[in-house]
């Protein structure tokens, strides 16, 4: 079962969020695995201290011109519609930072002037702590091709078992290949403006993807009312509604996020768990029926 | 003309709040929102919207069922795994592009040995020029699940400078997202200052030497930004410290007050809502920014 974190919105607590919720499985005594998708800025490895095991560099393949071969006849330039290749005189200059490792002017190239090379972009890591299996990537400062991070490190880390994916903050390309294929999203929000404005995007997104979602209401007892009011009228379950505590603001602030420590939070996770369980099933259930249906 | 642009690494630091209070703050500028993806500068600043335009990313292949010869060539050469074949009770097998996974590099459309792959332009989102009480405004609505988010905030930024030029703005204010990828990237590029909202909070902490990291390499002068700094005193106090030491100059702290709530509630700056202390901070902050801008 694989179960995104995301937000429109930053800083509304997906980590938080997304650790808790792996802490439950793992009380549980159930294998699971956390997924920091949250490339850019991964922050999950502060709260959980994991032992790193092991490393390795994300690469995406780059075109290297072989200047021997090149005849300058700019077909590679051409066939790239990401700017990333132009010819000066006999020369073709690459602006790696546009490349995005397609194979279009490798593949193309008449005078097969071009190989390519891995070029690393950012690593994927892998460790364990508190019994959760933990997988993270992180993005090379100045590099832009975030999503071939996301999707390495979706590649190596998840199992049959439970998947907790935190997600980057947006609802754009970084977003969409993080939660993608996902069995269950879980959109997390504060009641204000800007978090209401950035729910109806992030909501608009799990729609386009066809993902069952849920909303989880961060600060609930501060704000306005306009997110239960929208979530009423569109028909979305809050299913988790943590209050503005100062425990939790500050203990955060220390780096440490673990909520079972306090009594009351430890019964709404294992609810919020069961909850996802269930819905996950009697979606999967529906979807059965459904193919069922259409094959007699 | 010089040009400021608002980022933050980690995101809900208070990045847009403290743009929309510089623009109440601020003398003759136009402000942009950067953050296509999730903006909300608009929700505060209330903009009317005079112009409005579509945005393309790029091209999108698809494919002609009625011409297709089920060959396989296109899912074979995409590497972004956009194209996926499903088996027909005919015994036929129909490729199909997902136009989310879609790259849009072409590859698929110029290998199709029967040409059966248009690859058109798409419409990604949309632009706006407007007009608010605080000045002109330059922001955008990127398409649900869409992608080149960077050309857009490019766009953007271009289209500002241009009318700060015709108009005689000399001050161009960008509200950035957060990360430090592609649309932060194309935000802070050739910018005259950076500054980085942050809290005193561990995950803050990372977030910003990261920011650090990335204005560092593109050369782009930097100033901090301490929000809620009194949540954490000893944590704010590190942040000042550590990237001091990386020769970050402050721009100063801001205390943490639900004004700042409120403020958005009621569709209004934090400076006007309330002459608090607040909003002393946040003078002093655009002082210094004004200082740093030189």
């Amino acid at each position: 079962m694989k179960i995104a974190i995301a937000s429109g919105k930053g800083g509304t607590g997906k980590t938080t969020i997304a650790v808790n919720l792996a802490l439950t499985i793992a009380s549980f005594g159930q294998p699971v695995t956390l997924l920091d998708c949250d490339v850019e800025e991964p922050n999950c490895h502060l709260f959980l201290k994991p032992e790193i095991t092991g490393s390795r560099p994300v690469t995406i393949p780059q075109p290297k011109v072989l200047g021997e071969r090149c005849n300058g006849c700019g077909v590679c330039a051409d066939v790239c519609e990401y700017h990333a290749l132009t010819v000066m005189g006999d020369q073709v200059l690459v602006f790696r930072e546009l490349c995005h490792g397609c194979g279009a002017c490798f593949l193309l190239c008449p005078e097969k002037a071009i190989v390519e090379e891995g070029h690393p972009i950012g690593s994927v890591e892998e460790g364990v702590s508190q019994g959760i299996r933990f997988v993270q990537g992180r993005l090379n400062v100045a590099e832009v091709m975030s999503p071939a991070v996301i999707r390495q490190v979706r590649m190596q880390g998840e199992t049959a078992g439970v998947c907790i994916i935190d997600s980057p903050p947006g609802t754009s390309c970084p977003v969409v290949e993080s939660v993608r294929g996902t069995d269950f999203v879980l959109l997390v929000t504060e009641p204000t403006p800007f978090g209401l404005h950035d729910l109806t995007l992030a909501v608009e997104m799990a729609r386009a993807l066809a993902r069952p979602f849920a909303v989880a209401l961060n600060r609930c007892d501060s704000g306005d009312e306009g997110v239960r009011s929208y979530c009423e009228r569109e028909r979305v379950e809050i299913l988790l509604s943590i209050p503005d505590d100062r425990r939790i603001a500050e203990s955060y602030a220390r780096g440490d996020i673990d909520l079972s420590k306090l009594p009351e939070y430890r019964e709404v996770f294992d609810r919020c768990c069961r909850r996802i369980a269930a819905l996950v099933n009697e979606g999967q259930e529906r979807a059965d029926r459904e193919k069922r249906g259409r094959s007699v | 003309m010089k040009e400021v642009v608002v980022i933050s690494g980690k995101g809900g630091t208070g990045k847009t709040s403290l743009v929309a209070a510089f623009a109440a703050l601020a003398e003759r500028k136009i402000l942009v929102d950067c953050d296509v993806d999730a903006a909300d500068l608009h929700l505060v600043l209330n903009p009317r919207i005079e112009r409005r335009e579509d945005f393309s990313g790029g091209k999108k292949a698809a494919i002609l069922e009625d011409l297709c010869t089920r060959c396989g060539k296109c899912q074979e050469v995409c590497r972004f795994d956009a194209v996926s074949s499903v088996a027909c009770s005919d015994g036929q097998t129909r490729f199909t592009v997902d136009p989310i996974s879609c790259e849009g590099c072409g590859l698929c459309a110029r290998l199709c040995p029967v040409e059966a792959i248009p690859f058109e332009p798409v419409v990604s989102g949309q632009w706006f020029v407007s007009t608010t009480i605080y000045g002109p405004m330059v922001h955008a609505r990127l398409g649900i699940a869409q992608s080149n988010s960077g050309k857009l905030v490019s766009l953007l930024r271009r289209e500002a400078r241009s009318i700060a030029e015709k108009d005689g703005f000399n001050l161009l204010i960008a509200d950035g997202s957060p990360g430090i990828g592609c649309p932060v990237i194309a935000s802070i590029t050739g910018a005259d200052l950076v500054v980085a909202v942050t809290e005193p909070t561990c995950s803050g902490l990372h977030d910003v030497q990261r920011v650090v990291d990335l204005t560092s390499h593109f050369r782009i002068p930097l100033m901090l930004c301490i929000n809620k700094w009194d949540i954490n005193p000893e944590i704010a106090d590190r942040i000042e410290r550590e990237t001091g030491q990386r020769g970050v100059r402050m721009a100063g702290r801001i205390r943490y007050d639900p004004a700042v709530t409120r403020a958005q509630i009621m569709k209004t700056t934090v400076v006007e809502y309330t002459g608090g202390a607040i909003a002393g901070d946040i003078r002093a902050v655009w002082r210094n920014v004004v200082y740093g801008l030189g």
